[in-house]
């Protein structure tokens, strides 16, 4: 008779309980202490206080905005900033990106070169200094309203913000964050994109211009469908990095969801209930972008026969 | 021999169910009839959580002291308790952990520039001991900005500190008046006074007593002006911990033993001298007479002990933000109530 | 090189075709320019004595100077394990002594910096700059690596309870931004620790980054765990090795062997999120750049100061990628 302990069966049943047990111990403790001291302090669970009083203001707001709203509406408010920041980042990342990444492939070799030295300088430096650097020793250094830089006198630029053609003006905040995200991500994309042109086998292109068809189309038609599919995977994970990224926005002052949500902990002391509203907003986007770029990278995958 | 094996299982899972007794709630009470007195008392030092970045409240000196009224007051607590000012630990706390590490017992007292509010005191699981220092929130502008009022600041930037009462005080006062301004916040209180020296914003708005401070570090303080306008009440005031009682006392007292030395003209000079005074309330307060320090947990002579090495409250304000000090502040509302101040301690007796 | 070369090297590289040829002309005129700008700036307009003065706190803060020699006697440990270490890369000579040598040094390391057990304790609240970043990052990694490692084999298991936890436990912290785990690390740690067990904020920081720095590790392992062909889970079984042995001795050399460049990635992005704690209080490199733009006269030398720092962050994180590659091709 085999000992218990080489028991397959009853191994496989032990380890399911004793792996249940310890789980579910160490959430009780966890759980108990947490409601122990939340009570002690005179916290008390609950989500009614998203209907009271905000009582502070935001300096930007894509909706109208009173401190007398309440801090369900602050919170929709950094929502739609982070929204705002992540759209705006992906899009531009991505231009930036293909423009380097095909620059990291060009004939050229000071065009390839200077485009080696964007990537490996950015890729190498923290956002959050990257961040500073165009927020401080930038945009607010920039000469005030009085003296400022103008481009043709579309493009205005001062220390309270950029002034683009068509009325719209964006705060030294939005700019150095934006501006930020873009040229980081920009670096990642660029070596994603060049990594995914590459892949692509040389004999498609020969096969291309046996063909007789111009450099242009051959990059449409022929390279670009195979080098996305390598590319769309990787490229999903540098959006949802910046989407995460726009997180940092509480540095540089631009209020998106994660500074309303520390702000109404710092009013509120409901450190569970905003741990669990920041948990599902930034969970939420993410699956968001996974379930989009996954349903784009489907359509590009060969489809076996 | 099938049996054996699910003993064994049992039994193990027993051992674990029992390792739940991690959890305090199953602990019972047992670590709230120790009071943090009696822990401070066998650790040897006090922690005490201050700011270390406010010149004239708590900020780090040249040779690494700690010097501000807010350290003044744990000074004082440290001498009533061993008889020796320097036995405390300082903590540099930031605006958002400051509750929190109350909160949790990470220090034993918050004596950071804290504004005594309603939903501080009823909604962090803090008591707040009797104000120090009575503020007000003010606004800090370049002089050659010709704003004089609030009403001046339509339209502008202003620049304040997230996680204070001063974001929801300046809404309020701006909402009332119907006027459309622009809030620049960041969490770090100097990251707020750095932007507002590059001209980001206007203004900048905070306690008033940390603006005059704030002043003195700025590149080219001159240029700048406090208005003379008060948009709230602030009064400042450390903090402990909820639900232990005999701590707060002490707290209380030592900071009610300040302001009574100098209602009754007792100095650090002259203390040794009075211990002995016919005066019965000099004589309670320095415990000649009487069993009051015995009854808190301390020793009859605490208050001897906090006037030797730290001074009376007025000796305390000039050493730190009065006339011995850079900031020179008047002592205004701060003055004893019969000396047209509001500063008034229950009487030692 | 005689002129013909260069000039056959000029007209291949730079001049083939009309568009490079402008292309060219246009780069050189923004180069020349910048790199006017830049060195003017550097040599005559910057103001270069926030560094001279503050770079002791900038390396190690306000570690005293009396214990320096501790640091230094570290820094002659990394380097001389490293030079052994590549010795014995480049050679193809297999050390046995090396991983355990490398894990005693990282005690002994952490003893030296902090003190303790017969030497003088050197409160973590003294750990400022370069030498607090390099701190945390390496314990990170190194309590985080058999952390992943575990989450990986726990997302194979075929235990329901394990594998949905592990699922549950990666891809929410994978969702999550770095910024909000350290907030749940450091406002709720406190508040779910029984009493007794009370965190520094530096440990708080390490607890933040590990937790999420486990499950991206997990994901790379797992990548590599299943890269492995089942042919050497199954020959492992008709040796007669039990399914532990399987996993220590044959699968997980095999597997991490496979993702040595993704791992060495995960440093290098764990080394620049450390910048992140400096928005906790922590004053590592980032932190204390800031607290020392907060001196008086040092107002405004922003320009001078993030520079400086990013250059230091530079160094680290490239000589590491140069080292991946490195390893990439071994």
């Amino acid at each position: 008779m085999t000992h218990f302990w080489r028991n397959r069966k009853f191994l496989s049943i032990a380890a399911q309980l004793i792996s249940v047990f310890t789980v579910a111990i160490v959430v009780f403790i966890l759980w108990d202490n947490l409601t122990y001291n939340l009570e002690l302090l005179g916290i008390g669970f609950g989500f009614d206080f998203l209907q009271s009083q905000a009582s502070f203001d935001i300096g930007e707001t894509l909706i109208p905005y009173k401190p007398t709203d309440s801090y369900y509406s602050a919170l929709l408010v950094g929502l739609l900033n982070s929204l705002r920041v992540s759209i705006i980042g992906i899009i531009l990342a991505t231009i930036v990106g293909a423009v380097v990444g095909i620059a990291r492939l060009s004939t050229n070799w000071l065009v390839r070169n200077l485009a080696l030295v964007y990537v490996e300088v950015l890729r190498n430096t923290p956002l959050l200094l990257q961040l500073f650097f165009w927020y401080f020793a930038v945009f607010i250094s920039l000469p005030k309203l009085e003296n400022q830089i103008s481009f043709f006198g579309l493009i205005n630029l001062n220390n309270k913000g950029t002034q683009l053609p068509f009325g719209l003006e964006i705060s030294s905040e939005l700019s150095a964050l934006i501006l930020g995200l873009t040229l980081y991500a920009g670096a990642f994309i660029a070596e994603i994109i060049r990594g995914g042109i590459q892949s692509v086998a040389r004999g498609q292109w020969e096969a291309a211009r046996a063909l007789g068809l111009k450099p242009g189309l051959i990059m449409r038609l022929v390279i670009l469908p195979q080098a996305l599919r390598v590319i769309i995977p990787p490229l999903t994970s540098q959006y949802l990095n910046i989407a995460k990224n726009s997180s940092l926005a509480i540095a540089v002052g631009y209020p998106d969801i994660y500074f309303v949500a520390s702000t109404t902990f710092n009013q509120t002391g409901k450190a569970v209930e905003v741990m669990l509203l920041i948990m599902i907003t930034y969970l939420t986007i993410s699956l968001t972008i996974s379930l989009t770029m996954n349903t784009l990278n489907r359509s590009f995958q060969l489809k076996e026969r | 021999m099938l049996n054996r094996k699910w003993y064994l299982l049992f039994a193990i899972l027993a051992v674990m169910l029992s390792m739940s007794a991690c959890s305090r709630r199953l602990r019972g009470g047992n670590t709230t009839t120790i009071s943090r007195l009696d822990t401070i008392k066998s650790r040897g030092k006090l922690v005490c959580g201050v700011s270390g970045q406010l010149p004239g409240f708590s900020f780090v000196k040249a040779n690494g002291e700690y010097a501000g009224l807010d350290v003044d007051v744990c000074r004082a607590i440290a001498a009533a308790i061993f008889d020796d000012p320097k036995k405390v630990e300082y903590r540099n706390l930031n605006a958002k952990e400051r509750f929190t590490a109350v909160q949790t017992g990470e220090v034993d007292i918050l004596s950071r520039n804290t504004t005594w509010t309603f939903s501080r005191d009823t909604s962090t699981g803090m008591e707040f001991a009797p104000v120090i220092f009575y503020d007000g929130q003010g606004i800090m502008v370049r002089k050659n900005s010709n704003i004089k009022n609030l009403e001046d600041l339509k339209g502008k930037s202003v620049c304040t500190q997230t996680g204070t009462t001063n974001e929801q005080n300046l809404a309020d006062q701006m909402r009332q008046r119907g006027i459309s301004y622009k809030p620049i916040v960041f969490e770090d209180v100097n990251t707020v006074f750095t932007t507002y020296e590059q001209g980001r914003c206007e203004a900048i708005t905070s306690d008033r007593s940390q603006l005059v401070s704030r002043r003195t570090t700025l590149s080219k303080p001159n240029e700048h002006t406090v208005l003379d306008l008060l948009i709230s009440k602030e009064p400042l005031a450390p903090a402990v911990k909820n639900g232990d009682t005999k701590w707060f006392d002490v707290v209380k007292w030592t900071i009610n033993s300040l302001i009574n030395a100098e209602e009754l003209g007792v100095n650090s000079q002259n203390v040794n001298q009075l211990a002995n005074s016919s005066n019965p309330e000099i004589k309670r307060l320095l415990g000649t007479e009487g069993d009051l320090g015995k009854a808190a947990g301390l020793s009859n002579d605490f208050v001897k002990r906090i006037i030797i090495h730290v001074g009376n409250y007025s000796e305390v304000y000039d050493r730190n933000l009065g006339k011995n000090s850079e900031l020179k502040l008047e002592r205004g509302k701060n003055k004893l109530w019969n000396q047209g101040g509001i500063l008034f301690a229950p009487p030692f007796r | 090189m005689n002129q013909n070369e260069i000039i056959k090297w000029l007209r291949k590289n730079l001049f083939d075709t009309w568009y490079n040829s402008i292309l060219t002309i246009v780069c050189v005129f923004l180069l020349v320019w910048g790199a006017k700008s830049i060195f003017t700036w550097i040599l005559f307009i910057a103001q270069w004595k926030v560094i001279a003065v503050n770079l002791q706190l900038f390396l190690v803060g306000r570690y005293p100077e009396q214990m320096y020699w501790r640091l230094w006697v570290s820094i002659f440990i990394i380097l001389g394990l490293t030079s052994v270490t590549i010795g014995s890369l480049v050679k193809k000579i297999p050390n046995r002594w090396l991983p355990l040598a490398w894990a005693i040094s990282f005690s002994v390391i952490l003893w030296l910096i902090g003190g303790g057990l017969g030497l003088q304790a050197a409160d973590s609240n003294l750990w400022n700059g370069l030498l607090l970043t390099l701190v945390m990052a390496v314990t990170s990694i190194v309590i985080s690596f058999p952390l992943g490692v575990l989450l990986a084999l726990g997302r194979q298991s075929k235990l329901f309870v394990v594998r949905n936890f592990c699922i549950l436990y990666i891809e929410i912290v994978r969702g999550l931004p770095l910024i909000g785990i350290l907030f749940i690390a450091q406002v709720m740690l406190p508040l779910v620790l029984p009493d007794d067990i009370t965190l520094d904020r530096v440990l708080r920081g390490i607890a933040g980054l590990t937790l999420f720095s486990a499950a991206y590790l997990a994901e790379n392992v797992r990548g590599g765990l299943q890269s492995i062909p089942r042919g050497q889970f199954e020959a492992g079984k008709a040796i007669g090795l039990n399914s532990i042995y399987i996993m220590l001795l044959i699968i997980l050399p095999q597997a991490l062997r496979a993702v040595i460049p993704a791992l060495v990635g995960q440093f290098i992005g764990l080394f620049k999120d450390t910048s992140l704690l400096s928005i906790v209080g922590l004053l590592e490199l980032t932190g204390i750049s800031r607290s020392i733009l907060a001196q008086p006269e040092f107002l405004n030398r922003y320009a001078e100061v993030y520079l400086f720092v990013g250059l230091l962050y530079w160094v680290f994180c490239y000589s590491m990628s140069l080292v991946s590659q490195r390893l990439e091709k071994v």
